[in-house]
């Protein structure tokens, strides 16, 4: 019972990294219909900045901070530079260019930090912490606080602010907002930035655990994927919530079901992606499109 | 169209004489760039024609290859049997996928198919009996067959094997897209519905389409497995899926020759680049991949065709 409360808390801590970055997918996906593929390399681009800001003497948090605030101007011009010559172009085109631009990361990755895996500090202490008898990491329970504040922040920022209400209608009516005076093609830029920044809330947290490496978010971004699909890819609390859910399921899968241990979990999740995707493809929260010819 | 043909012909006699006028060890260079060319023209195939992207064509690379090598070492196979199987096998598993792929839209697709390059290597790893796990299965060294090694040598002949498969493959995807296969892709690709309305079935095409460029990539697995004599799980990852789609992008999507343009690239790029850094050809790849949809989406071989138009 012990062991099983431990397993479900672990499975949530890695679930609340999958939320973050399935929700970061969903903001980008809202906004411009497609998926960034370059998420992931780009939440570990920033997590590679965090740690270079440490070597350099900064304290933890400040060195968080200053990276929250790179990532999100980075991502902004990212968006203005590279993605705005082909906001109409077909999907297609756009996911190769987010595909390079996973290339063209991990490489500058490899190339600025080389391939050597290096630890990463955590912000949290290392003694478990005890709640009704059961030890539990303190990493884990802090890497949850940590994502679902974020995610607070962000659904607060959408919900119930100016800013929130532009970039909602930017993304579900972007020729009405147009003649109300919204620059959509910023808010664009923007949804990048904060997308960006919850990445790299996610990288700074799961890098103690998973240590850093230019291929560090390579399998956390496909379980993104599956979280994101599971939950309906237009769906900001479906991604959450999403995340959540494999976080627990792979965390039990690898405890207890031999056949499918961890080796298995990325066919678990490609599974996932392809059963949701065939028969249920607005996920779990997402509404049901009616296509238009 | 005479020009065409007097192209396809002096590149045929350059890729004879090749052998010739380099040394042996560039000889394996290009049997590489060969199997690379038979790939990518199965991306080709599928992005550039029927419109669905593939993310994940290494999955049939290493099911090629698995093919190869299980029949060769395991069942104590031959090559001319083999290396037929691993097409066909491929050629089946893409057709089961394709009838997946086609409910998905776009996105979705990349999306999974991104997912099945992840789980590639975990799943070679961990059917271990089958695959060897993580030390893979090697294989005895490649043989010519008897006459022709005393008269051109192992490397020459599996040279000109690898060619020779390539040449088909070009002849076969020549005939099959500049026909009615070829329309219905295009058809379907600009607009389904319009394709449906003048009665193509758009369920036959596209899984066809994947089916054929997967046994491709199949027949490009087998190849390299053969030429390397080894295949092992960590090779068959993400990397390999897309630099193969970069080498598509860098050649032009819908561009057969371009092809070949992607398989010379992505065999010498790393080649090259690893005398600056390991990793500068990932950082050429990507810039490349973006700068080429910027500002060229035709691709290379799309910009020369475009240069030699405006010219005459």
């Amino acid at each position: 019972m012990q062991e099983l409360a431990q397993q479900v808390v672990s499975g949530l801590a890695t679930g609340s990294i999958f939320a973050s970055m399935a929700l970061a997918l969903v903001l980008i996906y809202r906004s411009m219909n497609v998926i960034n593929f370059a998420q992931g390399e780009m939440a570990m681009f920033t997590t590679f900045i965090a740690w270079e800001f440490m070597q350099r003497g900064v304290p933890i948090w400040l060195a968080i901070i200053a990276t929250i605030v790179i990532a999100f101007v980075g991502a902004v011009a990212l968006e203005r530079f590279i993605i705005r010559p082909v906001e109409g172009a077909p999907p297609l085109t756009i996911v190769i260019v987010t595909l390079g631009l996973l290339i063209a990361f991990n490489g500058l990755a490899g190339w600025i930090w080389g391939y050597v895996v290096k630890a990463f500090p955590s912000p949290f202490p290392s003694t478990p912490i005890q709640v009704g008898g059961v030890g539990f990491s303190a990493q884990d329970l802090g890497v949850i606080g940590v994502s679902l504040g974020t995610l607070l922040v962000i659904y607060l920022l959408f919900a119930r602010t100016k800013l929130g209400l532009a970039l909602r209608a930017a993304s579900l009516y972007p020729e009405q907002s147009r003649l109300v005076g919204i620059r959509v093609s910023w808010m664009m830029a923007l949804g990048w930035g904060f997308a960006s920044v919850v990445g790299a809330v996610s990288g700074i947290m799961i890098a103690p655990v998973v240590f850093l490496d230019p291929n560090m978010m390579q399998g956390i971004i496909v379980y993104a994927f599956a979280a994101a699909v599971l939950g309906g890819i237009e769906s900001p609390i479906g991604a959450v919530i999403g995340g959540l859910l494999l976080g627990v399921v792979l965390a039990l899968l690898g405890a207890y079901v031999d056949a499918i241990g961890t080796d298995l979990r990325l066919p678990v999740a490609f599974g996932i992606i392809v059963i949701v995707l065939l028969f249920r493809p607005a996920g779990l929260f997402g509404r049901v499109q009616q296509r238009r010819v | 169209m005479n020009l065409r043909v007097l192209g396809t012909a002096a590149f045929a006699v350059l890729v004879i004489v090749l052998p010739w006028l380099i040394p042996p060890f560039m000889t394996f260079e290009f049997t590489y760039v060969g199997a690379y060319t038979i790939a990518i023209l199965g991306l080709v195939i599928l992005i550039g024609n029927s419109g669905q992207i593939s993310l994940g064509h290494g999955a049939f690379v290493a099911a090629g290859g698995y093919t190869v090598a299980v029949l060769l070492q395991s069942l104590g196979l031959s090559y001319a049997v083999s290396l037929p199987a691993a097409a066909i096998v491929c050629g089946i598993f893409g057709f089961g996928l394709g009838a997946i792929a086609l409910r998905l839209e776009s996105v979705y697709l990349a999306l999974a198919t991104f997912a099945l390059a992840a789980s590639v290597s975990p799943l070679l790893k961990r059917f271990k009996h089958l695959t060897g796990g993580v030390q893979g299965i090697s294989m005895p060294s490649p043989h010519a067959p008897e006459p022709l090694r005393h008269l051109i040598g192992t490397e020459t002949w599996f040279y000109y094997l690898t060619w020779g498969i390539a040449a088909i493959a070009f002849a076969l995807a020549f005939a099959g897209l500049r026909g009615k296969v070829g329309r219905s892709l295009r058809a379907i690709r600009d607009s389904e519905v319009a394709a449906v309305a003048f009665g193509i079935n758009p369920v036959f095409y596209k899984t066809l389409a994947f089916g054929w460029s997967a046994m491709y990539a199949g027949l490009a697995g087998a190849i390299l497995a053969i030429v390397t004599a080894y295949v092992s799980p960590d090779v068959y990852g993400i990397p390999l899926s897309l630099t193969l789609l970069a080498g598509a992008v860098m050649g032009g999507l819908d561009m057969m020759w371009g092809a070949v343009i992607g398989g010379l690239v992505i065999e010498f790029l790393p080649l090259y680049a690893q005398r600056v850094n390991p990793a500068l050809s990932s950082v050429a790849y990507g810039i490349a991949e973006i700068a080429i949809m910027l500002f060229m989406p035709i691709g290379i071989a799309g910009a020369l065709q475009r240069l030699r138009t405006v010219r005459s």
